[in-house]
């Protein structure tokens, strides 16, 4: 019973610490893509981490907790595809450090980088 | 001992609503802030769960599965709205 | 506990509502009234109303963000054709 509830209290605090570093990313981050990268990839496993650590730690609300689950499985990459192709294609430049972008060499456009002056 | 770890936790979620506050004020074009609007809304699908947790209602959890259901579609809506269509 | 919850998502609330007020553009100020009705519906939710704070979160955060970008929309195409 206790060693249940320590799990689960475990496994949400480890999924709270994604959230955590998923938040401080979109703040340090140099570029769009890269807040998004690490906004959306770091806060769907801490969500995931979290949901499953309270639903281990209250057993009974374990079946909504895998229905809420899949729905951030099947929702939040939507919405980060959509908004990194709308970023993409306004132009939208990206960080210096840029090695690759093989969405621009394929259409044969420069790689839009961003300015000189702006010291990251 | 279990529910001293479930407040440290919600505390670094707090934290998180701050610092993706923080990237909303600062983001110099409209991407940015829907990328913070993003994070804000996972966060708070993740926050209704703890506090559902905390007063122990189970009705709660339907509030949240409302958020993320219908929480992405201004997110997609406001992404069309950047790249032209709608 | 319910009274941290209370502060922050309160203060990061005022915050967003400055924000929708002093931004200059269109799109960032409808951004940050989504944001307002988000927490909106958080702070529903701790004041025990859930019926409340689901219709909130439907309708704040959901439709009126898609009515006003509609709206927006609208009216630049339209001042387009001129």
């Amino acid at each position: 019973m206790a060693i249940r509830e320590l799990l689960g209290s475990i496994i949400a605090l480890i999924g709270s610490l994604f959230l955590f570093l998923g938040a401080l990313g979109i703040v340090r981050m140099p570029d769009l893509y890269n807040r998004m990268q690490t906004g959306t990839k770091s806060t769907t496993l801490g969500t995931i981490l979290t949901l499953l650590g309270i639903g281990i730690y209250r057993l009974e609300w374990l079946p909504q907790m895998l229905i809420l689950i899949a729905f951030i499985l099947a929702t939040n990459p939507v919405s980060s595809h959509t908004l990194a192709r709308a970023a993409h294609f306004t132009g939208i430049p990206l960080t210096r450090k840029t090695v690759a972008d093989k969405l621009a060499e394929e259409e044969h456009r420069p790689i839009p980088v961003e300015e000189e002056e702006e010291v990251v | 001992m279990a529910e001293f770890i479930i407040h440290l936790a919600t505390f670094i979620v707090l934290f998180g609503v701050i610092l993706a506050s923080v990237r909303f004020i600062k983001g110099p074009t409209a991407a940015d802030r829907t990328v913070a609007l993003d994070v804000l809304t996972i966060i708070s699908t993740a926050l209704i769960v703890l506090i559902a947790l905390f007063v122990n209602r189970v009705i709660y959890l339907d509030v949240a599965l409302v958020y993320a259901i219908l929480s992405f579609i201004g997110v997609i809506a406001v992404a069309r709205f950047i790249e032209g269509g709608l | 506990m319910i009274a941290w919850f209370i502060g922050v998502l309160g203060i990061a609330m005022i915050v967003g509502a400055l924000a929708a007020v002093h931004l200059k553009q269109t799109v960032p100020a409808i951004i940050a009234a989504g944001i307002v009705s988000l927490f909106a519906s958080v702070l529903y939710l701790l004041l025990a109303a859930p019926d409340v704070a689901m219709t909130e979160a439907a309708i704040g955060a959901g439709l009126s963000t898609v009515i006003f970008l509609y709206a927006v929309y609208k009216t630049r195409s339209g001042e387009s054709e001129k």
